[in-house]
């Protein structure tokens, strides 16, 4: 890592901190219905809103009811989605003329942006109507990210209520996280990235003059788009003159502001925020990059305050922050050190003032290494999944830092409200495995740990590996699935399990060389993500009912304090060990392979 | 499941209103009025009236004369600002080591007496395909052959670099590059100017 990487990631370190506790006591205060400015200017717009839909705010609800709401909004979200993909081309906002999405990509879709998970299968400016991209994707960006953050309250509410068999009003949730949190940061965040470059325009895309007119060899093809050869069967080709460069434009900075905020990641423009006009300076970087950890990161100090200790909430984000920062050190290096097999052909990739050097294939010169390899390690530890570079071209480990953080669940920091919650179960399980050594029943922040509690945690740790390893296993197995694989070899492999371990814990970043825009794929990754989602929202939800029925017990000698040093080895251990046991022989096929092949100079040979 | 029906269905009517037209709307009206030139590409109008460009986006140069900048992945030709992508070649993958020799090649056929080695991002295709930067060394790396293409003194073309140098915002962010197009754009100037 250089000096001047070293700087800019510290820098990063510390503002994200700093931001930390201003925005958590906003949040706590948003939640619990206490004056925060906004919800006081705004309190008639809400009160509004319940009226008109008939949600009476102060009724609460049990966690079957919870669970339900959350269930019907977020299907409607889908259905809608689906819905203006298949008519875009019937309906306004389209001055590129697109066509209805295909059902399979539609779906795929709809589904991506409905559990925010974002994984894209189409490219931006030639798939998606403005209509679709604002009305559809924009809107699931807020709503999703709302679903997650009301089902983490819910659960908070488990642990600060006692004796209650409700957990809170779930339209209440969604309504506040969105018209109080996500949509005045957005807002914000939107305006400053216009200022910087990021295109906000109903216009059609823009035609300009290149200064060098460009030419190339296209293969010739007859009117039914079939190559054309000559009377000895070699393929014709026919020379194309371009002068013009058309730009893809589009209302993208109001989307941007929400993708990074919301943990969602789903891009305007194809290439996510490696595109210039998604990510034109390093300033509109590095607020994109805090954007991605800025929520999930003070959740964790509303966390504390919701339940009266404040330390608890420290606690996990230092975790967080503590892997973190080990993993981006491992991807940032790796990066650094390039790819050997370049150096051989007479590639300069050493670090000098005069260049970023390192492995800089699919990355954008305004970035380097180090903003590219931060990123990618935020994107993931997030369920963030937006990239401002190529994960596909990265090293092997550099490649691997990304994907063993989804496959740790999602719970560094993880997604807005679901990435919290997440590394609260795995708390719950740290908790426990302290309690079998030392011989008590477990308890977490005052809740007793009983058999119930540690089924529903057991489902949630389990789901998305079995999805990952299942999901991979079987794509590997059929021809469709090994159809879609771009790079030969072990790489190869990895694009796979990245697929699967990115749709089996919503984070939506991919090994892009992966054709995933195939039926197989498109229902598989599908299908991963909706499992994944809501086969760990549920149990969350019953687990937030069961603990907010209990009574809290009164901390004692033989009480597990949770927020010591002690516990934040025990807990990251836990983390780690789930992690590491679970994907080391997966890894150990497709990232730590090639590492070897690639420090043994070899490349893997397909012909 | 009907109960929760109806204020699903108003909720998320309501909330569509606010997130996927008031919100988009009101950035569009604002940037439109405050950042007229960001907000539509950030387009380089010359005197004529004419697009030549964007600031942020790049564009394909092939020709002695100019700076080339990153190699472009888009489809079916190279700074296709209509449709961005990465190569996405993985680092052992041998396409990926044929590439990077092939534009290694095309470098010192165009210039055969510069030896020295080549600056990494001048070979590697960018991100987006789109890059409008390349990095200084990068732009050092191809004075000597503008300098024998056009004809000019290889210090004129060293300050040229020098001034059109974006340097790191506040000395911290990002990497120090060259903006390839605005480069270009000054050689044909200092063309026009000596040729007057």
């Amino acid at each position: 890592m250089t000096a001047q990487g070293f700087l800019q990631i510290s820098i990063y370190f510390i503002v994200l901190l700093v931001s930390v506790k201003p925005l958590g006591i906003y949040m706590a205060r948003i939640y619990q219905d206490e004056p925060a400015v906004l919800n006081r200017w705004f309190s008639c717009v809400e009160m509004r809103i319940y009226r008109l839909c008939g949600i009476k705010p102060d009724l609460d609800m049990r966690w079957q009811h919870y669970a339900l709401a959350l269930l019907v909004f977020n299907l409607l979200g889908l259905l809608v989605v689906y819905g203006l993909q298949r008519c875009q081309d019937l309906l306004p906002l389209n001055p590129q003329r697109f066509s209805a999405v295909a059902p399979d990509s539609a779906f795929n879709t709809a589904v991506s942006f409905a559990t925010n998970t974002n994984w894209q299968g189409y490219g931006g400016e030639n798939t998606m109507s403005y209509l679709t991209q604002m009305l559809g994707l924009s809107v699931q960006n807020f709503l999703s990210a709302a679903s997650g953050m009301a089902v983490l309250v819910a659960l908070i509410r488990g642990f600060s209520r006692r004796n209650s068999n409700s957990i809170g009003n779930f339209w209440v949730d969604v309504t506040r996280s969105t018209l109080y949190i996500l949509l005045p940061l957005s807002f914000i965040l939107a305006l400053v990235l216009v200022n910087q470059g990021v295109v906000q325009t109903f216009k059609p895309y823009a035609s300009v003059s290149l200064q060098e007119v460009l030419t190339y060899q296209t293969p010739k093809v007859d009117e039914y788009g079939k190559a054309v050869a000559d009377a000895e069967g070699r393929p014709l080709t026919e020379i194309v003159t371009v002068s013009e460069q058309n730009l893809a434009l589009g209302p993208a900075a109001s989307q941007i502001a929400i993708k990074q905020l919301g943990t969602n990641g789903g891009g305007f423009f194809s290439v996510n925020s490696a595109h210039p006009f998604e990510n034109p300076t390093p300033l509109t970087n590095f607020l994109e990059m805090l954007a991605i950890l800025l929520i999930p990161a003070a959740l964790c100090y509303t966390f504390g305050l919701m339940i009266g200790d404040t330390r608890q909430g420290w606690l996990i984000l230092g975790v967080m922050t503590l892997v973190l920062a080990a993993l981006v050190f491992v991807a940032v290096s790796a990066e650094q050190n390039g790819n050997p097999l370049l150096t051989a052909s007479g590639v300069d990739q050493r670090a000098s003032i005069q260049q970023a050097g390192g492995n800089m294939e699919g990355k954008e010169a305004r970035f380097g290494i180090a903003n590219s390899a931060l990123w990618a390690v935020l994107t993931t530890a997030a369920s963030n999944g937006s990239v401002n570079s190529m994960h596909d071209s990265f090293t092997p480990i550099g490649g691997m830092v990304p994907m063993w953080l989804m496959q740790l669940g999602e719970v560094i920091f993880g997604g807005v409200g679901s990435g919290l919650y997440g590394m609260i179960v795995f708390a719950i399980v740290a908790v426990f495995i302290a309690g079998l050594m030392i011989g008590r029943t477990p308890e977490y922040l005052g809740k007793k740990i009983e058999a119930y509690e540690m089924k529903m945690t057991a489902l949630i740790i389990l789901i998305p590996p079995f999805l990952v390893l299942g999901g991979t296993a079987l794509a590997l197995m059929t021809d469709a699935g090994k159809a879609a694989i771009f790079n030969p070899g072990p790489h190869g492999f990895s694009e796979v399990l990245y697929a699967f371990s990115s749709a089996g814990n919503n984070n939506g970043s991919a090994f892009g060389g992966l054709a995933a825009n195939v039926p197989f794929y498109n229902f598989m990754l599908g299908l991963a993500m909706l499992i994944s989602r809501y086969g760990l929202m549920i149990p969350v939800l019953a687990l937030a009912g069961s603990l907010a029925a209990k009574t809290i017990v009164p901390v004692g000698a033989g009480t597990l304090p949770t927020h010591t040093p002690l516990f934040a080895v025990l807990l990251i251990i836990t983390v780690v060990m789930v992690g590491a046991l679970t994907f080391v022989p997966a890894l150990a096929l497709g990232p730590v392979v090639e590492h070897l092949q690639m420090t043994g100079h070899y490349s893997f040979n397909a012909r | 499941m009907s109960i929760y029906l109806k204020p699903a269905a108003m909720l998320f009517m309501l909330l569509t209103l606010i997130t996927g037209v008031i919100y988009p709307g009101l950035v569009t009206a604002l940037a439109q009025l405050m950042f007229t030139e960001q907000a539509n590409g950030s387009l380089i109008i010359n005197e004529q009236g004419h697009a030549k460009g964007s600031v942020l986006i790049g564009q394909p140069f092939t020709a002695n004369r100019y700076f080339w900048g990153r190699p472009s992945a888009t489809g079916p030709h190279p700074y296709n600002a209509a449709a961005s992508a990465g190569s996405n070649l993985g680092p052992t993958n041998p396409a990926l080591i044929d590439a990077v020799s092939a534009r290694i090649k095309a470098l010192q056929d165009a210039d055969p007496t510069n030896k020295a080695p080549v600056p990494v991002d001048l070979v590697t295709a960018s991100a987006s395909g789109l890059d409008p930067h390349i990095s200084v060394a990068a732009a050092a790396y191809q004075i000597n052959r503008i300098a024998k293409a056009r004809q000019i003194d290889a210090v004129k073309l060293r300050e040229l670099v020098d001034a059109l140098t974006e340097n790191r915002l506040w000395q911290v962010f990002g990497e120090p590059r060259v903006h390839v197009l605005r480069l270009n754009v000054a050689l044909d100037e200092l063309k026009r100017k000596s040729g007057q």
